[in-house]
């Protein structure tokens, strides 16, 4: 029991940093990007291409693709998001949702559909651990990606707390009409966010890709986990999302340990609960009040 | 510096705001009544571009900003205090003001210049502003106008719900923005009284329009009750001509 939970833990570090960037862009941009695990798994798939190819070091790739990810996510909100947004909440969803697919396809189409993982490339790390008391075993790997995922939060609550860009991004957040009256612009705002969100998409691929295989189907499980992970903790809240991140990463391993197949039903179920809780006290289910209320509060 | 053409606003099929023009000088303080739906709000969303479905043309300082979204119209030097304050609650009262320093114009009006002027706001700087009263949420919403640096601010109901004394306060502070003689100033305002004792000039809407307009000495109480309520619909051509 102690193992599944520690277990837990750690896997919602992974979460942590894939739910960070959907939650960032949910908040800031209003709309929810159902690519969002599409683009992670493609910056995966593009991180194993670099370092399988170009026999690039891991850690050189990953740091490659941030600013490539990071100007394709503000191209996406600059010429394809920001028009969708003009037509509702529906459009934008719809929207993402194509992109999943085309994003899916495309990497089918270039990759072929055989499983993919930087578990070949990372040497002992892949099954390295710590023997603790108990028979407790913790893998190395797990552990440093926690500990990516603390400093991934920390480094996020520094810059929305004490940067420019950081102000801007939570006054659009809180109220887009007043931060322009306030001088911000705030559709560059929202490219920079979503440019932020795809870093963060990278960083959470490369986590996949070093725990796990990846194909190009990959994507539409882990949006689920992270919206999961959103849900749980709160919209808008940085460290909500890894206390969500470990509430559904240890809901998913104690699942596991009861039979193999109830991993993801565990954590489904939790989150369904944690909905139904959220939304008791929403009333209308409109969607300023379906947000507000999953911001943390009741509507 | 800002001049207002025929702007005439709609709120899907229904005309808010129709053929309305007038200027601001600098130094000047313009004062604007009306009844509660007479289109007040609706004009000055349009002029700041909050409200985009609407026509005619707004130009400051020369440059026509009609077509500019609201942040760079903040930039040409227009600031709003809207209705409702329209705080970010969440961040500090500082915080609230550094944004709009941030991303508004540079000049004479920083954090300490803001806090000179508005002295209430020194003990509540690390409050989160959606905890203060309605008189420091106002005086807040000023502050953070002021703090884009604006050759024009429009300060939208501007004591609407607030006590009789944190509305002293704000007349006060407003008195001494007056006094510099570096800003134009709109003061949308409920209590006629109090608008035209501040005001340089006053215009009244009726159902869009205007329906009064002239130096806020020249007008009687008599003419801007009865523009108010509609009962001279010939007001306007009348004291237009002394205005």
């Amino acid at each position: 029991m102690l193992d599944a939970i520690i277990q837990g833990v750690l896997l919602g570090g992974y979460y942590a940093i894939l739910a960070a960037g959907l939650s960032l862009m949910l908040g800031v941009t209003r709309f929810l990007n159902l690519a969002h695990g599409d683009l992670a798994v493609l910056a995966a798939y593009l991180v194993i291409y670099l370092v399988a190819t170009w026999h690039l070091p891991i850690v050189w790739a990953i740091v490659l693709m941030l600013p490539v990810m990071g100007l394709l996510g503000w191209a996406l909100q600059a010429f394809l998001f920001a028009r969708t947004m003009k037509g509702g909440f529906l459009l934008p969803l719809l929207t993402t949702f194509g992109l999943g697919a085309v994003i899916q396809n495309g990497i089918y189409g270039v990759f072929s559909s055989d499983v993919k993982s930087l578990g070949n490339f990372i040497g002992n790390l892949a099954w390295a651990s710590w023997k603790l008391p108990f028979h407790i075993s913790v893998g190395k790997l797990p552990v440093y990606i926690f500990v990516a995922a603390v400093v991934v939060l920390v480094s996020l609550q520094l810059l929305l707390s004490f940067t420019k860009l950081g102000r801007a991004m939570r006054a659009t957040t809180i109220d887009e009409e007043a931060a322009e009256l306030s001088g911000i612009d705030a559709r560059r705002i929202q490219r920079a966010t979503v440019a932020i969100a795809m870093v963060l998409a990278v960083l959470a691929g490369a986590a996949l890709a070093m725990r796990s295989l990846v194909n190009p189907y990959t994507g539409p499980t882990q949006l689920i986990f992270a919206f999961e992970a959103v849900v749980i903790g709160g919209i808008g809240s940085l460290w909500g999302t890894l206390a969500g991140g470990i509430v559904l990463g240890i809901a998913q391993s104690l699942g596991a340990k009861i039979s193999p197949q109830l991993f993801q039903l565990f954590g489904h179920i939790v989150f369904l609960a944690v909905l139904w809780w959220r939304l008791k006290g929403a009333g209308s289910l409109g969607l300023a009040n379906f947000l507000r209320s999953l911001k943390g509060g009741r509507a | 510096m800002l001049e207002v053409k025929n702007i005439e606003a709609r709120h899907g099929l229904l005309q808010a705001v129709r053929g309305v023009s007038f200027s601001v000088r600098k130094g000047e303080v313009l004062g604007v009544i009306g009844a509660n739906g007479a289109g007040k709000t609706t004009l000055f969303r349009a002029i700041t571009g909050v409200h985009p479905d609407m026509t005619g043309s707004v130009t400051l300082n020369g440059q026509d900003i009609s077509t500019l979204r609201p942040a760079r119209r903040v930039a040409a030097g227009l600031a709003m205090v809207p209705e409702g304050r329209r705080l970010f609650p969440d961040m500090s009262v500082r915080e609230n003001l550094q944004v709009a320093g941030e991303h508004g114009r540079r000049g004479d009006w920083t954090l300490a210049t803001v806090l000179d002027a508005l002295p209430a706001l020194k003990p509540i700087l690390k409050s989160l502003a959606g905890n203060l009263s309605g008189g420091q949420r106002q005086a807040v919403a000023i502050g953070r106008a002021l703090m884009t640096n604006p050759n024009v601010v429009i300060m939208d109901e501007v004591s609407l719900g607030l006590s009789p004394i944190a509305i002293e306060g704000l007349y006060e502070s407003l008195g001494q923005l007056k006094a510099s003689g570096k800003t134009g100033i709109v003061v949308v305002e409920q209590d006629l009284r109090r608008a035209t004792a501040f005001s340089d000039r006053i215009i009244c809407l009726l159902e869009g329009a205007i329906t009064l307009e002239g130096a806020s000495g020249e007008l009687s109480h008599d003419d801007i009750t009865s523009a108010y309520f509609g009962l001279k619909a010939e007001s306007h051509e009348g004291s237009a001509a002394h205005a």
